[in-house]
């Protein structure tokens, strides 16, 4: 008797994953326990052991294939069949034999009738995998709209609703990677290579797709003189590494962040279009973008306006540690209010950054570097010094704040990071 | 392998150059896929370009120009009897056809896509066996089977290339103005080549086993068309078949049998318009896991997917409706699908046209459909006479017709008869995919004077008020 075996859930949110590999072949011999597949989620690559001992007859996936909880990936024949198949008649659970394919979300049931919606709304539906029979219509006469079935998706996926929270990368599928129809042949002018587009990179993709198409972005730059920061941060580096900590560049921003974030709190908010509200967080949950190998993850600090250097200096090392390790969970992706980029080590200067939606607005830190500045001394007018210069970017969704509010929030960012002894002041 | 033998790796494999073929070939290429098409013939377009829609289309248009000029005796304006250059006429729809063609070859290579002239045959799921062609073997990652439909013949009776007895093909070759032709089926391939024939003069007998032309189509649509088929045909018989047919060099003898007994009865041709079938024979389908229906069709899922997961079938191959229009649909699902999109067939009304004078076109639930399945409907009728355009064209015998679900008023079904409807019906596909109810239709302003308007109107007559016809009470 044959039995699928089905993509478990492999917990903390996640709903889908990639093939990896395959580690074995149609009619090799299962012990309960043996690796047998290799499936990268947005998080971890995880090696899946069978639930059952017997043959594989069938594998219904290969390396490259997104599975989802549920779905079907090989079937196995079972030796004592005596045993089972009467366990699998008198209880039909999820763990029972399963050999149809998944149910057709396009089928229309036959006594309901085709639900009302238009060939675009139908297709979304199904590149978000949503069944068409289980939105609540905002339609008139009853036809679901694409906004219906992206509402849906987004709720259906977590249990934050889309407008209050959203997450990176694992955010939901709320705006698919849209298709470039017209890609040449490439090959005709060299050769080329097709390397998949899967897993964070997707995931990236569609948040930044749906950050760009929604938000009306816009950057303001400016520059931080941090020659005193920086030796105030020289002087502390070794005792807060004695403490487990890295003091970087980015902690005092965070600092900073949380300052401006205070002082102007409609920067810490998001945008309800439906209700028209702006939704003003009173927590400062701010994410810090971290490179990994396999792209960009943004895991979320918590409470940053009520930690103190030390505590951030040593809460942020071991978070990109984690991160990078693939390690960080669900939650600590999860709440930010406010994004950070600090694209300094890599040595750029000014870039403009996309909004981490649906935030409403991200500050970018470019690499510092000695530079000539004029001053104004008290004896003889103007003097040249060099000086260590850091370029901040701000990115604002203009929808909610203009490019004054960003002026101002830039100042107090400037005016903190410029004087350590005012940034240590909002420690207390 | 033998030595000499060339063979070929492509992402996507296309069998047949058809509507459903070319469709695939191009959207798979425009997604960045290398594809490569093969087809029987020199060049793409299948049936539908070289012995269906095109050229019949062609000489339908020309049919309808000698029954205009004809009639517009009565509105003032008279022209001496044609003159039908039959080779001018083969000639022109040569042209059109050429056209048509090199413009398929020059889509298929800016795209990159390879065409191959030969035959295809599957030695396993994973590779065909070319023949006709140097290159001998294709390895592909998906296939799509896109090849079409032949038409059938009557038992025992053979199609010679230029016999008498004919099937849409050789009738579309124009090979003469037969005196008289006797044509076997009352679907639309028999009466719109039937109505060309007899417009160039041709005595037509056209017999049908049913009780009715156009099985299927509501019978208020057909009134029309029945009515001028009468005058342009010389006879229609109903519930009547063919049991002999045999041709000789001057004529086919046909043994005619209805209710009224057995007649023998000669005609210079006679046309075979009774149906067809897939084109499945020498594909290799016995060496792949491929399934085909009671009728010969291949089974595949609303992905256009066979039992082989990487083989798919698109058009008249797989079954369902035999239209041009649908099989580019599915063609277009298969190459989405092969590029990983999460397409589907999930269309709620495929239109349909029957090019005839009057034309008849209709899409999504028919009257005779919501009767059998005892569906709640409201059907309302806006009839040309009160069509200002109708009038001002002479073609006030024309019919629209829309069928509305009684509870939710949403639009389920359109017929219309009369001029130029194979436009008029694409509204109609619209309202049904958009799931419009009969409001979004009668407040969308349709310009005036235009034969659109009678839908907007059929819409306001659900409503309770149309502008030029007085509603029920």
């Amino acid at each position: 008797m044959a039995r699928a075996f089905k993509l478990p859930d492999l917990g903390e949110g996640i709903h889908e994953g990639e093939v990896l590999s395959v580690l074995v072949a149609i009619g090799d011999d299962i012990t309960e326990g043996d690796l047998i597949l290799e499936v990268e989620t947005d998080k971890a690559a995880v090696e899946i052991p069978s639930p059952y001992t017997g043959k594989i007859l069938e594998i219904l996936v290969k390396p490259g294939d997104i599975v989802k909880v549920g779905d079907a990936l090989m079937t196995f024949s079972n030796g004592d069949e005596a045993e089972v198949i009467p366990a699998e008649i008198s209880v039909p659970s999820a763990n029972a034999l399963q050999t149809e394919p998944k149910e057709d979300i396009t089928k229309p049931i036959a006594d309901q009738g085709p639900v009302p919606a238009s060939p675009a709304t139908r297709r979304l539906a199904r590149e978000l995998d949503v069944d068409l029979r289980k939105i609540e219509p905002s339609g008139s006469g009853g036809r679901v709209t694409a906004e219906d079935v992206r509402r849906f998706a987004a709720q259906a996926v977590g249990p934050a609703p889309l407008n209050t929270e959203s997450i990176l990368p694992s955010a939901p599928p709320v705006a698919p990677v849209t298709m470039d129809a017209n890609l040449p042949n490439f090959s005709k002018w060299g050769t080329t290579e097709r390397v998949p587009f899967r897993s964070i990179r997707r995931a990236i993709g569609k948040q930044m797709s749906l950050a760009w198409s929604q938000i009306p972005h816009v950057t303001s730059q400016g520059s931080v003189d941090i020659t005193r920061l920086e030796e105030f941060r020289r002087r502390h580096i070794n005792d807060i590494e004695a403490k487990g900590g890295k003091l970087t560049l980015s902690v005092f921003a965070l600092k900073a962040a949380a300052t401006a974030l205070r002082a102007y709190p409609n920067f810490n908010a998001s945008l309800d279009l439906e209700n028209e509200e702006i939704i003003i967080k009173h927590y400062y949950h701010i994410g810090v973008a971290v490179d990994t190998a396999e792209g960009l993850i943004v895991p979320v600090i918590r409470d940053v306006d009520r930690k103190s250097i030390t505590e951030l200096a040593i809460e942020l090392n071991e978070l990109v540690q984690r991160t990078r390790a693939r390690k960080a969970s669900l939650d600590d992706m999860q709440g930010g209010t406010f994004t950070i980029t600090n694209i300094g080590p890599m040595g750029t200067g000014y870039f403009a950054p996309i909004i981490n939606y649906p935030q409403v607005a991200i500050m970018g830190l470019g690499a510092a570097k000695m530079q000539p500045v004029v001053i104004e001394n008290e004896t003889d007018g103007y003097e040249i010094v060099p000086r260590l210069i850091l370029p901040v970017v701000l990115t604002i969704d203009h929808r909610v704040l203009d490019g004054a509010d960003a002026s101002r929030f830039m100042q107090v960012v400037i005016d903190s990071l410029q004087d350590p002894d005012e940034l240590l002041m909002t420690m207390v | 392998m033998v030595m000499g033998e060339l063979v070929q790796k492509t992402d996507v494999l296309v069998i047949g150059g058809g509507p459903g073929g070319y469709a695939a070939a191009f959207r798979a290429a425009d997604l960045g896929l290398d594809v490569t098409l093969v087809e029987l013939n020199a060049r793409p377009g299948g049936v539908c370009l070289f012995r269906g829609c095109i050229p019949s289309k062609t000489y339908l248009y020309l049919s309808e120009l000698l029954y205009d000029a004809q009639r517009a005796a009565k509105m003032g304006i008279a022209f001496s009897p044609p003159t039908i250059d039959i080779n001018g006429m083969r000639a022109w729809k040569a042209k059109v056809v050429d056209r048509l063609a090199t413009g398929l070859v020059n889509l298929s290579e800016k795209r990159g896509i390879q065409l191959l002239q030969g035959r295809a045959a599957f030695e396993n799921p994973r590779q065909v066996r070319l023949f006709e062609n140097e290159i001998s073997h294709i390895k592909f990652h998906s296939a799509i089977i896109a090849t079409g439909s032949h038409p059938i013949s009557l038992p025992g009776v053979k199609i010679k290339k230029e016999g008498r007895i004919m099937s849409s093909t050789e009738a579309l070759e124009l090979a003469d103005i037969p005196k008289s032709l006797l044509v076997i089926g009352g679907g639309y391939v028999g009466l719109e080549l039937g109505s060309v024939y007899a417009s160039l003069g041709s005595q037509v007998t056209l017999i049908e086993k049913g009780d009715r032309l156009l099985p299927g189509v509501d019978d208020d649509l057909l009134r029309p068309l029945n009515h001028r088929l009468k005058k342009l045909f010389t006879a229609i018989r109903l519930q009547t078949g063919v049991t002999a047919l045999t041709e000789t060099e001057e004529l086919v003898r046909a043994t005619l049998e209805s209710a009224s007994g057995t007649q023998q009865e000669t005609f210079d041709r006679a046309l075979i318009a009774i149906g067809r079938k897939p084109n499945t024979q020498g594909l290799g389908l016995e060496n792949t896991s491929i399934e085909l229906d009671p009728q010969g069709f291949i089974v595949v899922d609303e992905q256009q997917r066979t039992a082989e997961k990487y083989i798919f079938a698109v058009g008249d191959v797989a079954g369902g409706l035999l239209l041009a229009h649908k099989a580019s649909r599915e063609g277009k699902i298969a190459a989405e699908v092969i590029a990983g999109q999460p397409s589907a067939f999930d269309a709620r009304a495929i239109p349909a046209v029957v090019y005839t004078d009057p034309q008849i076109a209709w899409c999504g639930l028919t009257e005779t459909e919501a009767q059998v399945q005892n569906r709640s409907v409201r059907i309302e009728r806006f009839p040309w006479q009160a069509s200002g355009r109708a009038a001002t064209m002479g073609a006030t015998d024309g019919l629209t017709k829309i069928i509305v679900d009684a509870a939710t008023e949403r639009i389920l079904g359109i017929g219309i008869t009369g001029r130029h409807v194979e436009g008029l019906i694409a509204e109609g596909v619209l309202a049904i995919e958009m799931g419009a109810v009969a409001e979004d239709m009668a407040l969308s302003i349709h310009p005036h004077p235009t034969l659109s308007e009678t839908e907007s109107e059929a819409a306001e007559i659900f409503l309770g008020s149309a502008t030029h016809i007085l509603a029920k009470k």
